[in-house]
């Protein structure tokens, strides 16, 4: 079933899009984080433009966190005002990250930049959980109960402009969220994400966050900056593919349910150490696509 | 009287030998539009030899069909191994490179006319006229100019097909040339070139235009001239998406 998608300028096979975005959300829908991580490298590797693949993952994320979003909503597990000031700073971030995408684009460094901006993060991130993870699931083999102590930055709460946040337990200045969110938030706008698995993770350890507001306030704050970053995408390098956007969240609404009911009979440390592996993958895979003798040494840039 | 009577006896020698052989030509279609379904289409371009005082030759004629995309500036980049990473380097920009270049011909091109008359023509892909626009020496920017035409050829938008014009009588000619899905939009034109001892004897064009049409055109159109607009249906119709997505998860 080929389908053309207009932006993109290509025809695809809807229904390796649909499988893709299948395959995403269920494990988005298993270990709670919104794969744009994922979405975007394998996008890249079926062959769309890598802008084309960065704004449409934004945009399926915008879609894919809202669901999650309201089932956390319901619980009363969103602390609305973190979540405010975690958007505002990743709006602004957005904004800084577009000025460096079309920086990059203009001097044709985009994609190897795209690349290696996962191939560290990812490396990073994954080698924490890996960290977080392995000991965690050792512990527990040899019974031993884990005591998970708040192990939030004390400079960091201290700095000026303190707030008080109720439902995340914390009173810590609001530049702290900020930055947060205002980091997260270009590499929303350079790498497609929604940037989850660096934002749970930094809520947890950093601003020290009550674990039962983290997942919720994320998703929360997700949809709004990735819904800015299509925004942004959208006038500025009109890279949206609505069309793309769409196919990848009929498969990923589907693919995130069979998760959810897949992650129920696997133990916590189990998941989180499969998350680990599978992000250190998707690193690995990335980093010997930049270091091995490419096929072509000559790459086209049109007119942008 | 009597120099009517020459004249009219002299009439059809002078135009034999004035009057070269013309060419007609048409085109399975005059324009060709991409839509949802859209995986590339096959144009066939077919047309006959008009030889003058209708005086069919023994020989097959030959001929070279071009048909050419619109011209686009291409920057081309060089990877080099940087501190053990693939980065883009060198560039050299393409001032004109035609979106899509497909010639087909009846014999291998080297056969079928000297090296001047086919780069007059431009006649082959290696006879475009690409235009470099840099300050880098001759055998730089030709090995740019080779990596350009490597990409181009493996994404199907430059195609060479020696022996792609079958001649049916010394009179019929046709070629179906293969146009991809990525091919540019705009206009395009089929140039028809007749060649006989190594030269060039008649020519002729039909234009195409290959362009979005429906759903696609309407989308493509609206998000670029009112991308704004385009931003927000996007994301509301990604919002709506996860909504749904809710609603149906707690039914079941």
């Amino acid at each position: 079933m080929d389908i053309y998608l207009p932006i993109a300028e290509m025809s695809v096979n809807a229904l390796v899009i649909i499988l893709l975005g299948g395959g995403v959300g269920f494990m988005s829908g298993m270990f709670g984080v919104g794969g744009g991580f994922l979405t975007t490298p394998l996008l890249i590797f079926y062959g769309i433009p890598p802008a084309v693949a960065v704004a449409s993952s934004a945009t399926q994320i915008t879609g894919s966190s809202v669901s999650g979003a309201l089932a956390y909503w319901r619980r009363g597990q969103v602390d609305v005002k973190m979540g405010v000031v975690l958007t505002l700073g990743g709006v602004l971030g957005a904004g800084l990250g577009q000025v460096i995408f079309r920086k990059l684009q203009a001097i044709g460094q985009i994609d190897i930049a795209i690349n290696l901006i996962y191939v560290v993060f990812l490396g990073i991130t994954g080698g924490l959980m890996l960290k977080e993870a392995l000991p965690a699931l050792l512990a527990k083999r040899r019974g031993i109960p884990q005591v998970r102590s708040r192990r939030h930055v004390p400079w960091i709460a201290a700095l000026p402009w303190r707030m008080r946040f109720y439902r995340s337990g914390l009173y810590i200045s609001a530049l702290a969220p900020l930055a947060l969110g205002g980091a997260v938030g270009v590499l929303t706008a350079i790498m497609g994400i929604g940037g989850g698995f660096i934002m749970v993770p930094a809520m947890l350890y950093l601003l020290g966050m009550t674990a039962s507001a983290v997942v919720g306030t994320s998703l929360f704050q997700i949809i709004f900056v990735t819904g800015a970053a299509t925004m942004l995408h959208a006038t500025s390098s009109k890279s949206v593919d609505i069309v793309l956007a769409l196919l990848l969240l009929v498969g990923g609404v589907a693919g995130a349910q069979a998760g959810v009911r897949a992650a129920q009979k696997l133990k916590p440390e189990t998941l989180r150490l499969a998350l680990a592996l599978i992000v250190l993958a998707v690193a690995v895979r990335l980093f010997f696509g930049l270091t091995i003798t490419p096929v072509d040494l000559f790459s086209l840039y049109g007119p942008a | 009287m009597m120099r009517r009577l020459l004249l009219l006896m002299l009439l059809p020698v002078a135009a034999a030998q004035a009057a070269e052989p013309s060419l007609i030509t048409d085109l399975s279609q005059e324009r060709i539009d991409i839509n949802t379904t859209f995986k590339g289409a096959d144009l066939l371009v077919f047309g006959a030899v008009q030889y003058p005082s209708g005086v069919v030759p023994d020989k097959a004629p030959d001929i070279a069909i071009v048909l050419r995309g619109p011209p686009q500036p291409i920057t081309v980049r060089r990877k080099e191994r940087v501190a053990g990473v693939w980065l883009n380097t060198d560039a050299v920009r393409f001032e004109s490179v035609p979106g899509f270049y497909a010639v087909a011909t009846t014999r291998p091109i080297a056969e079928l006319a000297d090296d001047r008359t086919t780069a007059i023509y431009e006649i082959g892909i290696s006879n475009l006229q690409l235009s470099p626009a840099s300050s880098a020496s001759e055998k730089v920017t030709r090995a740019f100019e080779a990596g350009l035409i490597m990409a181009r050829r493996r994404s199907g938008l430059f195609a060479e097909a020696p022996g792609g014009v079958q001649v049916t009588g010394n009179v019929l000619y046709r070629a179906r040339i293969a146009i991809p899905s990525a091919v540019p939009v705009g206009d395009y034109g089929a140039e028809i070139h007749l060649v006989r001892d190594g030269r060039v004897i008649a020519s002729t064009s039909v234009p195409i235009r290959i362009e979005k049409s429906g759903f696609e055109r309407w989308i493509y159109v609206m998000a670029q001239e009112h991308s704004l607009i385009y931003g927000m249906v996007a994301v509301l119709a990604a919002l709506m998406a996860g909504w749904i997505a809710r609603l149906a998860t707690r039914r079941a």
